[in-house]
């Protein structure tokens, strides 16, 4: 195996997880919530996608038991936002603490144990062309379910009448409300939706990625999702590019690393982060002149009337 | 049957000033079921984390250590949450006003410097945590970044700076190899209180900056600028009040109290900059100044019931095994439950039969 294949492959499985959870994300967003816990849901993802894994020795058992927390943390995420109209900010980064510690428990177990990862696609012929071959034919199931999660969210939004109410909640909640839509219901059908992907996004790390749990292994990627669907400026089709953008930051980092180029190992792996910043600013600089994007309710208190 | 919520005539005056009560209330009846499923005595669990701590005089004190930097942070983070700006980077304001006040600590270690270091250093620290929080803040203003995003990002790259410096340029030669720099010279180490004990002179800083955020929040304009801005921005605008520079005036000051709590950790409880001075003060802070109901008094007291669990997770982990983890659970669910009591003093929460309206189908 070449080196840019090599590559190629590991960008493809760290832009993976980063692309799941702000798939998921974007969904919320587009629904007018802000969820800022998606790091805490990812990290539980990963703890009991662990579990899940380790106890059944199966990666599909895994990934479910990662959706499964996922989605059980963004409940209690939507219980207070939607129920009792608590600040969504403050209610997400509860969220995220709390799913840390939570990981910390269910994960507590399980730190030096090993499973065998995520089995890869095997088709035959394709699989074996060079270069290409392991690239496009020969990656675990959850890349392809990634992708096509993307392309199904496009479609969902775009093409189908729930896509289009979920926009209009997400853009005027009191107007979609005076409409007859029921706002709290489909947004919490989003958060929860978010929740499931942020689960599973985490799930991949240690089923596919890293075949082991440490705690607090997704690093700080929750955040850096959350700033992708803002990178997309929330469509679809632009969050692939910046997940695999962001998924190359972070391998050719670890390349240059491993090179030794002199340069402070630290200082190599801040630059995802650092890329963020300036990848926000950059984005957020262009809109100033062409106008927000971003779901005119995101983030606003909802209360309907009666 | 629906849980729906509705607004009330006017704010429940009782819950606003119960509801920290009743989320501490709601939060230990939580965890006596969490320590259930965990196979542990609730009672005995309770006891270890709340009283014990109470009952002997080390321990009273480190809660006083814990306490001051908590308070310190989040006296600046509710100046920030007030304006309705949102700072959660306080954790690596913290380390770069470490990473700054040490420096001179560092450069001067073994010189015979005078007396005049530690001031500078605390003065190196507040500037150094107020630049660093003025990162995101001039994003923000200058060109519209989210500044909840690119201030926790910083949080990263402060972390691995501090990191990079301990393990390199700054590292004790006599060190072991360890990642830590050398002990700081006493005229570089705040002063205990009391001879023997942990307790410093940082605990009086605290105290001083609570009194100096009572003072600008209720008697000053600057004070009555931030709650407009936040509650109102309307007629904030309306009245000329500038919210660019309210950002940048929230952050910097915010950041620059997270710098000096974090030089004082290091000078005073620490000793040395070393990886992981901080047990994630900077998050916690954020429960603290909403505990607080975002009021300096308010926040003092919650950053010592905050300094308490971290104690007595310690004691429970020791005497019950219990993981430290649960600390940061116990943490999580305290939030949730103060901002939905906050919310329950503005709206009541009533159970609905649900009829199906005409158009809920959306057919």
């Amino acid at each position: 195996m070449g080196l840019l294949e090599a590559i190629i492959l590991s960008v493809i499985a760290a832009s993976t997880p980063l692309l799941l959870a702000a798939a998921g994300e974007l969904v919320v967003e587009r629904s007018g919530m802000l969820n800022l816990g998606v790091e805490g849901m990812m990290i539980m993802g990963a703890a009991c996608g662990f579990a899940g894994a380790w106890l059944t020795s199966s990666t599909f058992i895994g990934a479910l038991c990662g959706i499964a927390a996922g989605a059980a943390l963004s409940a209690v995420f939507a219980l207070f936002t939607l129920g009792l109209a608590v600040n969504q900010v403050a209610a997400g980064l509860a969220l995220t603490i709390l799913g840390i510690g939570l990981s910390g428990l269910v994960g507590a177990g399980f730190v030096g144990e090993k499973i065998s990862p995520a089995p890869n696609l095997y088709v035959p012929i394709l699989t074996g062309l060079p270069f290409i071959g392991r690239i496009l034919f020969g990656q675990d199931l959850l890349v392809y379910f990634s992708v096509g999660l993307v392309a199904a969210i496009w479609w969902f939004l775009y093409r189908t009448r729930a896509g289009l109410i979920l926009r209009a909640i997400g853009d005027n909640h009191t107007s979609a409300h005076a409409l007859g839509y029921p706002v709290l219901r489909i947004r919490t059908l989003a958060v929860l939706f978010g929740g499931a992907c942020a689960g599973l996004g985490g799930a991949f790390l240690p089923l596919a990625y890293t075949p082991f749990f440490i705690p607090g292994m997704t690093a700080g990627r929750g955040w850096i999702a959350l700033a992708l669907v803002v990178f997309s400026s929330w469509l679809p089709g632009r969050l692939v590019g910046g997940a695999y953008l962001f998924g190359a930051v972070t391998i050719l980092q670890l390349h240059a690393q491993g090179l030794g180029l002199g340069i402070p190992s630290q200082l190599m792996s801040s630059l995802p982060y650092i890329a963020t910043v300036v990848v926000l600013v950059l984005i957020s600089r262009a809109r100033v002149t062409a106008g927000s994007a971003a779901p005119a309710s995101l983030g606003l208190v909802f209360v309907p009337d009666r | 049957m629906q849980l729906v919520l509705e607004r009330r005539a006017e704010r429940s005056a009782i819950i606003a000033i119960t509801s920290p009560l009743i989320a501490i209330a709601l939060t230990l009846v939580t965890m006596s079921v969490l320590f259930a499923i965990l196979g542990k005595n609730p009672i005995a669990a309770l006891n270890v984390y709340f009283v014990e701590p109470l009952t002997d005089s080390y321990s009273l004190q480190e809660i006083a250590v814990k306490a001051t930097p908590l308070v310190m942070i989040a006296i600046g983070l509710s100046l920030c949450y007030l304006a309705n700006v949102w700072n959660i980077g306080a954790e690596g304001q913290f380390l770069m006003g470490a990473v700054c006040g040490s420096w001179l600590a560092v450069v001067t270690n073994g010189t015979g410097a005078g007396s005049w270091v530690l001031p500078a250093m605390l003065i190196l620290g507040a500037l150094g945590g107020a630049l660093y929080a003025l990162i995101p803040a001039i994003c923000k203003v200058r060109f519209g970044a989210n500044e909840i995003l690119t201030s926790l990002m910083l949080v990263y790259v402060a972390d691995l700076f501090m990191d990079y410096l301990v393990r390199g340029p700054w590292r004790d030669p006599k060190g072991l190899n360890f990642p830590t720099t050398a002990e700081f010279d006493s005229v570089a180490t705040v002063p205990t209180l009391i001879d023997g004990s942990r307790l410093h002179a940082g605990a009086v800083i605290t105290c001083i900056v609570v009194m100096l955020a009572a003072v600008m929040l209720g008697r000053t304009i600057k004070g009555f600028e931030i709650r407009v801005v936040g509650a109102a921005p309307k007629a904030a605008r309306f009245a000329g009040f500038n919210s660019k520079q309210l950002v940048l005036f929230t952050f910097a000051v915010s950041g620059a109290l997270a710098g000096l709590a974090g030089i004082i950790e290091v000078a005073g409880p620490v000793g040395h900059l070393q990886p992981g001075i901080s047990p994630g003060y900077g998050f916690t802070a954020i429960i603290v100044a909403f505990l607080g109901r975002l009021n300096p008094v308010g926040i003092l007291i919650a950053g010592l019931f905050l300094a308490l669990t971290f104690i007595g997770g310690e004691g429970a982990q020791i005497s019950m095994k219990i993981p430290l983890d649960l600390t940061k659970v116990f943490q999580g669910i305290l939030l949730f439950y103060v901002l939905a009591c906050d919310s329950l003093i503005l709206y009541r929460v009533r159970l609905v039969k649900l009829y199906r309206k005409a158009a809920d189908g959306t057919a």
